[in-house]
């Protein structure tokens, strides 16, 4: 078991024919994923070759899923197409679309987030500019490498992509159920929340790593879910605790305004919670390695 | 990005938000022509992108176009908490304010939607209405698909108790700054106060706005509108080479990949720094995902740039990126700095780890260069950096 990607999933990837998507489809498919199809109207009906697997390219999300049957959609789609891209992701209904792109204006996001809640969110988004999430062993769904770590009982639910590698590299000898990267954006579809819940409902995890960010308040909800819902033990991290007011640190949703959005108001609210929080991601995973001991 | 309020006038004559005439100058002299085109009289108000200019004397009435001068002398110049101030606009006086209310659009990154606040009690601090007379600043989420029609003005009219007699222009002005919202890509429209006249106009006497960057291949009106004066020279070189840079006051300059990895480097070196007479980071600088040599000299070059650095942590972790390219490229980066003639005085310490560690490690070894050090954990790296710094400050 896992959370969100399986073996079973059966992924498509929209945008598979640019540089980028191409050069990650080709690692997911080392990784054991299940790529079925790519989607680029202009190239509907060829295939394309990665290391003897041909993958076919379909017009349409709907009609890659009426031939194959997919169920998970990667978006490596430029910032310019990516509200259409998800957008029709949502209209065939597609369970999951992992947006990788980063750099989407926010009245995209806002508005493709939108139309999935008014359309019954059909479709779990998760991103944009994430790193799409890794079930290791079995499937990865975006850019996460493939070869850090191995299946294991944590879970791992993180803002940033970089620091996700770093804390799956430093629990690599327990390993990890699943991995997933939810996007440093100001509008991201899946949450800390709706993958704190994923992984207290799966019978695989043992224990949660979370890591937030500045920026938001989203750590703060996260701490109130916790509180009063999660019973698997949660070790946190924090990054942004010397970063100056309202400059923003890289990712577009990283940025301390006023008061609010703070890394200590964030490591304040999650130790109120029973949350252990780390210092550096080092001393993070010595957290989740005396946990796991009992 | 957030623009002064002249800009925001600007912004707001365009789509057609009531404002009243104003121009902007950077020298008192100017500040003649302009009264005199405004009819003699003119309220000159600094443009500083903070709050509270009122108080510390930086909006003042010019009876005349020599008192523009005069006034306009006085306020160039000023520091308002820690701003100073290069540029004022003059705007034509207004007949008597009668009422003063506040409305905004701004996105709400907890609900995930866009946001209308308004508020018949404007011209103050709005974050202080909202703590101390929450009834009275009405909020109604916005759909980024529906955006506000005229009924949606209306609804929030109605929430925000605007009176009966201004009710219409209000709600006009709602419908037209949401069309400028969507228009310019903005994160936040504030007006504030918005303000009904002794004649019965409303129109909008300040107004904040905030642009997305990330919108700016579709805005290319956007570059003009930014501050570059204010811009950091390091800052400002860092982007003109398209990286990502903040200049921050310590003395460990910092290199990574991938904004939280460098977000999180920057603490664990003030950390270290507690132990090493208070050194802190310098910059925060995200090379992002394929570090090739070119993008590791533009970024050493920015570093090494900054008088303030002592010392330079390079700390990558290759996810997709491999060490042993970083490795080479900071090899590379170095020979093309003392090409250039640039003299390298100032130890690095490099981490890496992930994709390839081993054979980006053997690289930083063969290369044997005299200022590179290695140290293979992230919290010993940055132990290593903040020590040297310490030495050398």
């Amino acid at each position: 078991m896992a959370i969100f990607l399986t073996k079973d999933s059966k992924v498509i990837v929209q945008g598979m024919t640019g540089a980028t998507g191409m050069k990650h489809t080709k690692l997911m498919l080392a990784d054991g994923t299940n790529i079925v199809g790519g989607v680029n109207p202009r190239k509907a009906g060829t295939t394309v070759d990665f290391d003897g697997t041909s993958v076919p390219v379909f017009g349409s999300v709907a009609e890659a899923i009426k031939e194959t049957g997919a169920d998970v959609s990667v978006v490596f789609v430029p910032p310019a197409f990516a509200k259409a891209a998800v957008v029709e992701a949502i209209d065939a209904e597609i369970p999951l679309a992992v947006v990788i792109t980063e750099g989407i204006a926010v009245h995209d996001s806002a508005a493709f987030w939108a139309y999935a809640t008014s359309t019954g969110n059909k479709t779990r988004i998760i991103g944009p500019n994430c790193p799409g999430l890794i079930t290791p062993g079995a499937s990865n769904a975006g850019i996460i490498p493939g070869d850090i770590t191995k299946p294991g009982r944590i879970g791992l639910v993180s803002k940033s992509g970089t620091l996700t590698y770093q804390m799956m590299y430093e629990l690599r000898d327990i390993g990890f159920s699943s991995a997933v990267g939810i996007g440093g954006d100001p509008v991201i579809g899946t949450t800390h929340i709706d993958a704190l819940a994923a992984f207290e409902a799966d019978p695989d995890t043992d224990l949660i790593v979370m890591i937030g960010e500045i920026g938001g308040d989203a750590e703060e909800r996260a701490a109130d879910f916790i509180k009063a819902h999660v019973t698997k033990p949660v070790v946190g991290y924090v990054a942004g605790f010397t970063a100056p007011e309202g400059k923003t640190m890289g990712h577009a949703g990283a940025i301390v305004s006023g008061s609010s959005g703070t890394a200590q108001a964030k490591k304040e609210a999650l130790e109120a919670a029973g949350v252990r929080v780390g210092k550096t991601p080092t001393e993070t995973a010595v957290l989740a390695r005396e946990l796991l001991k009992g | 990005m957030d623009l002064f309020e002249y800009q925001a006038r600007d912004l707001f004559a365009k789509h057609g938000v009531p404002v009243l005439a104003g121009e902007v100058i950077d020298t008192p002299e100017a500040a003649r022509a302009v009264t005199e085109r405004l009819g003699g009289r003119s309220v000159v108000k600094a443009q500083v992108k903070v709050g509270g200019r009122g108080k510390a004397g930086g909006v003042k009435l010019a009876s005349s176009p020599d008192d523009a001068v005069e006034k306009a002398g006085q306020i160039l110049g000023m520091d308002i908490k820690g701003h100073t101030v290069h540029k004022v606009m003059l705007a034509e006086t207004a007949p008597d304010i009668a009422e003063e209310y506040y409305v905004s659009y701004l996105l709400d990154r907890t609900n995930r939607t866009f946001l209308a606040m308004a508020s018949v009690e404007g011209g103050m601090d709005i974050e202080e209405v909202a703590a101390t007379k929450p009834e009275a600043l009405a909020k109604i989420p916005i759909d980024a698909n529906d955006g506000v029609s005229q009924e949606k003005a209306a609804e929030i009219v109605a929430a925000a108790k605007f009176p009966a007699e201004v009710a219409d222009q209000v709600a006009d002005i709602l419908v037209t700054l949401w069309k400028t919202f969507i228009a310019e890509d903005a994160l936040l429209i504030e007006v504030n106060p918005l303000a009904k006249l002794a004649d019965g106009r409303v129109i909008a006497l300040d107004g904040k706005v905030s642009l997305d960057e990330n919108a700016d291949f579709r805005q290319p009106d956007h570059e003009a509108l930014e501050d570059k004066a204010a811009a950091n020279p390091l800052e400002a070189a860092a982007k003109a080479k398209n990286l990502n840079y903040v200049k921050l006051d310590g003395e460990v300059g910092i290199i990574g990949n991938g904004a939280g990895l460098v977000m999180s480097t920057l603490d664990v070196v003030a950390y270290a720094g507690e132990g090493h007479s208070g050194v802190k980071p310098a910059n925060f600088l995200d090379i992002g995902g394929g570090a090739s040599a070119e993008v590791m000299a533009n970024g050493l070059e920015i570093i090494l740039g900054d008088p303030d650095v002592k010392s330079v942590f390079v700390n990558v972790f290759g996810g997709i990126t491999a060490c042993d390219e970083v490795a080479n490229g900071i090899v590379q980066a170095l020979e093309l700095l003392k090409n250039k003639g640039e003299a390298v005085t100032k130890p690095l310490v490099v981490r890496l780890d992930g994709n390839n560690a081993e054979l980006g490690r053997k690289i930083l070894s063969d290369a044997n260069h005299p200022l590179v050090q290695r140290v293979d954990t992230m919290d010993g790296a940055a132990d290593k950096a903040a020590e040297l710094a310490a030495a050398a400050k």
